[in-house]
């Protein structure tokens, strides 16, 4: 079995883990290896062949291709070793990694530093309970993206998407785009889950949308033939008599992202039940020391530019972890949320370092105080489900902060 | 075409009774209508549970069988590497009154002649199910129990009987039967007519139609609908046993249950359908399903995201209320093997030597085959198991044991090639020999993958692959022009 001692392995060759091995080795670090289970770096992003990347993170409006090529390009120019069809099977708190391929076999690797970015898996009808038929013709949006955008086959003549966050409405205009008919977006939601701007996709094609709807049935036994949608009431139940039965060849289910933790789970690493990823602190390092996590293994981001900027801090920190310059917080603060807020990440900050929270709500809102403990107050217009709030303690908020172990962010709608 | 015996039907019986045929030098065809084993429903949809036996009305032929086809199995696994562990099962009683069933099942059991039973109490019953409803007050405690991978059974049990001369032709629906002067002559199929002495009728639900067509009218299937629900592995040793309710008149109640692949199965529901092809799941079922598991064990209420599948089984419940295995004179050589509902899936190793004795007395000639082998070799999955050595070795022969296809439950390239190479020929195919889309993301990274592995292996176009047979083909629609054939 091979066996290899390196600085810094990256798990995961997507926007978090090149964007995180990029930062290590321009810090310097010597050894650094990503390892990638697909059979390209990128991600989910080759696949996304839209615009709307990039225009935080580079100011430019540019596809998921084009985005991720410049990583790549960057990852081959500093000369950074990567294996793709590469698959990590275990990893434990002293940070020994088992990993496979086909050309090298079972390898063992020792880091002095670990960044996860293992990214998310989507939610499959399996876990949303939808009764009926069991057949052919369903599938994730992210298989059918893949399957339209990689493989070169469209998976439908007539779709049905379920489910209105960005990756649903995206996919409804692909779908139409390939001239099939889409038959409509249902969403159990009274409002879109997607960014206003992906919503413009059902309007530039008049592809309706199903509020409050649920599917209900399948129906079909080879291939799908159609799906019943009921109307749900306000604690979200179908109301009886209120369902009509779309025909369809194909149901695609875009119903929610689910960070992939399982080689977090093996290395014993403490996980945030609201987020479903690791608890990390200021410096994306998690409850095991010298392990690191960025993107969406952490937290289900809406803009890659994000993930971007993760990674980087993750690399950054690992880098410093390894050269032995990261010192422990000076306080660790729990942070918690109240009220409307879902989550809150990082989930530990020392109070000293300004740095910008992230978290997600529950509700829209409108005219909203969002109170991080007793005495700081962040003022914002409004707070969708569908888009990340950003709360940017400055140095002077943090100056008012409480000395408290444990502090809510709550917000007050 | 010409055999002695014809089986009707590729389940779990019928797969049985020709590896048992297998032993001799009699010529065996089995037919089924499906694309592969196992496709046709009871045998891929149940509770994968082998009985101890102790539930059965004394004196019924599923008591027998039962009890000796449990003795059966833990040879059957071993000879044939099917996935088996005998981790003992626990009927749980809730209230006073509920303690005096257990003690009559206990009787009952013993009368049965099943071992080691035995009534658990406090402490210990809550030892050994940790997670237990707190409100149990006993629970009857069969050792002799266990779990097994059914459809993985009945594909071991066919590849076996296939290397030892057997013919199985899928694909193959039976649609008359020819009879002259009161006996067997030939079976009329969709594939054409095949000459037969002896016709074994193992064909599940619709056993009772098969014997209509050989004018034998006294008994009718109906389909008794079953609705499951699988959590996630991550909840593997939440439960140790097989838990079952004290049981109702028509049902062993709403299980809970570890399955051989470290998931958790919960079900089924009990519902007497028409439709013989009702496959569906429903709302009220799933929240029958989800009741029955949370009063047993109720941390699973909390678990409910980790439910990874929920999915429908139909036994084939006989109006007679029992097995139905035997031979008619009116037409010589025919013999039913019907009404297989619970617990058909544990007496199917005993069933399958019943119907040697049978065909025997009905004057066919047996020799035993000389160069029979008993054993099969398992598709091997050594990364799942965890097996660094195994690994290593298994790469060296062949690289793409190291390729892993199916990352949820960690199945390589190599495994779904030999799969495909033993005969699987559709995605559910590939996925009940090797596991690859059974996980938690249910086949969203992987079916892709397998599907293009498929079209490579077998020679046929990307839109040709199914999910399992007749016209359930994944992508059947033209492929984008830019990307395909050669310019890829």
């Amino acid at each position: 079995m091979i066996e290899r001692k390196l600085d810094l392995v990256v798990v995961g060759g997507g926007a978090a883990g090149l964007a995180a091995a990029i930062a290590a080795k321009e810090e310097e670090i010597d050894s650094v290896l990503i390892l990638e289970r697909n059979e390209e770096l990128g991600g989910i992003l080759p696949q996304c062949i839209h615009t709307g990347f990039g225009l935080h993170y580079f100011k430019e409006n540019l596809t998921g291709p084009e985005y991720i090529a410049r990583f790549v390009q960057k990852v081959h120019k500093l000369g950074i070793e990567y294996k793709v069809e590469t698959m990590v099977l275990d990893l434990n708190q002293r940070r020994e990694i088992l990993a496979v391929n086909s050309s090298e076999g079972l390898m063992r690797l020792r880091a002095d530093a670990v960044v996860l970015g293992m990214g998310c898996r989507e939610r499959s009808r399996g876990a949303l309970h939808i009764p009926g038929t069991r057949p052919a013709g369903i599938f994730t949006a992210g298989t059918a993206q893949r399957l339209m955008d990689i493989e070169g086959y469209v998976p439908g003549a007539r779709v049905l998407i379920l489910g209105s966050g960005d990756v649903g409405l995206i996919m409804a205009r692909r779908f139409a785009m390939e001239r099939v008919e889409v038959m409509g977006v249902v969403e159990v939601m009274p409002f879109p889950g997607g960014l206003p701007r992906n919503l413009q996709c059902l309007k530039d094609f008049a592809i309706p949308i199903f509020l409050r709807h649920a599917a209900t049935f399948i129906h079909g036994s080879d291939r799908v033939e159609a799906v019943t949608i009921s109307k749900l009431d306000d604690s979200r139940r179908p109301i009886l008599g209120e369902k009509r039965t779309i025909e369809c060849d194909t149901l695609i289910v875009s119903a929610g992202l689910i960070p992939e933790n399982e080689l977090s789970k093996k290395a014993c690493i403490e996980l945030d039940p609201r987020t479903g990823g690791p608890v990390v602190d200021e410096n994306m390092e998690t409850s095991v020391q010298g392990i690191f996590a960025c993107g969406n293994v952490v937290y289900v981001h809406d803009l890659v530019d994000h993930v971007t900027r993760d990674g980087e801090i993750a690399g950054r920190n690992a880098s410093k972890g390894i050269l032995g310059q990261l010192r422990p917080l000076e306080r660790r603060i729990s942070l918690f949320p109240g009220g409307n807020m879902r989550y809150i990440v990082p989930q530990i900050i020392s109070g000293k370092q300004p740095l910008t929270l992230y978290s997600r709500v529950f509700r829209p809102a409108f005219n909203i105080d969002i109170t991080v403990g007793r005495n700081v107050t962040v003022h914002k217009h409004f707070a969708k489900p569908a888009e990340l709030v950003t709360i940017n303690l400055t140095a002077e908020r943090l100056k008012d902060l409480e000395k408290e172990e444990e502090i809510t962010v709550s917000m007050n709608a | 075409m010409k055999t002695s015996v014809l089986i009707i039907g590729a389940g779990i019986i019928g797969t049985a009774i020709a590896r048992e045929l297998s032993r001799y030098t009699v010529k065996v065809a089995l037919i089924e209508k499906e694309t592969d084993v196992a496709f046709g429903g009871p045998t891929k949809a149940n509770t994968a549970i082998i009985h101890a036996g102790y539930d059965d009305r004394l004196g019924t032929l599923s008591a027998q069988l039962c009890q000796r086809g449990n003795g059966l199995w833990s040879k059957l696994a071993s000879e044939l590497n099917i996935p088996f562990k005998r981790i003992g099962s626990l009927v749980i009683a809730f209230q006073g009154e509920q303690k005096r069933v257990l003690k009559d099942l206990l009787e009952r059991g013993e009368r049965n002649g099943v071992q080691g039973l035995k009534i658990i109490e406090d402490q210990e019953l809550f030892e050994m199910e940790p997670n237990l409803n707190k409100d149990a007050v006993a629970g009857l405690y069969a050792p002799t129990a266990g779990v097994v991978s059914p459809y993985e059974a009945a594909i071991a049990l066919a590849e076996n009987a296939r290397a030892n001369g057997v013919s199985i032709y899928f694909g193959t629906k039976t649609t008359g039967l020819t009879v002259r002067s009161n006996e067997v002559k030939a079976v009329r199929t969709s594939n054409g007519r095949i000459y037969t002495r002896y016709v074994v009728n193992a064909a599940g639900l619709f056993a009772d139609e098969i014997s209509s067509l050989a004018g034998i009218d006294e008994f009718q299937i109906i389909p008794r609908k079953g609705e499951y629900v699988i959590y996630d592995k991550d909840l593997g040793g939440m439960v140790n046993h097989v838990l079952f309710p004290v049981p109702t008149p028509i049902s062993k109640g709403i299980t809970v249950t570890p399955t051989v692949d470290s998931n958790i199965i919960a079900g089924p529901t009990a519902q007497d359908v028409q439709n013989k092809n009702d496959f569906t799941t429903t709302l009220d079922g799933l929240e029958e399903v989800l009741d029955g598991a949370h009063k047993l064990v109720p941390r699973l209420s909390s678990r409910r995201d980790a439910i990874i599948a929920s999915f429908t089984g139909l036994r084939p419940q006989p109006t007679t209320d029992d097995f139905i295995i035997k031979p008619y004179q009116k037409p010589h050589g025919f013999i039913n093997v019907a009404g297989m509902k619970s617990p058909g899936l544990t007496s199917a190793p005993a069933i399958a030597k019943m119907v040697v004795g049978i065909l025997k007395e009905e004057g066919l000639t047996l020799h035993k085959r000389d160069g029979f082998s008993a054993s099969r070799a398992p598709i091997v999955h050594p990364l799942r198991d965890f097996h660094p050595a195994k690994t290593e070795e298994a790469i060296e022969n062949n690289p793409l044991y190291g390729h892993v296809v199916c990352r949820c439950e960690c199945a390589t390239e190599a495994e779904i090639v030999e799969a495909i190479r033993r005969g699987a020929t559709t995605l559910d195919g590939v996925k009940y020999r090797t596991r690859a889309g059974m996980g938690r993301c249910q086949g969203g990274f992987c079916a892709p993958h397998v599907i293009r592995i498929i079209s490579r292996e077998l020679g046929v176009p990307v839109q040709e692959v199914t999910k399992r047979g007749g016209d359930s083909r994944v992508l059947p629609f033209p492929a984008k022009h830019f990307l395909v054939g050669d310019e890829r």
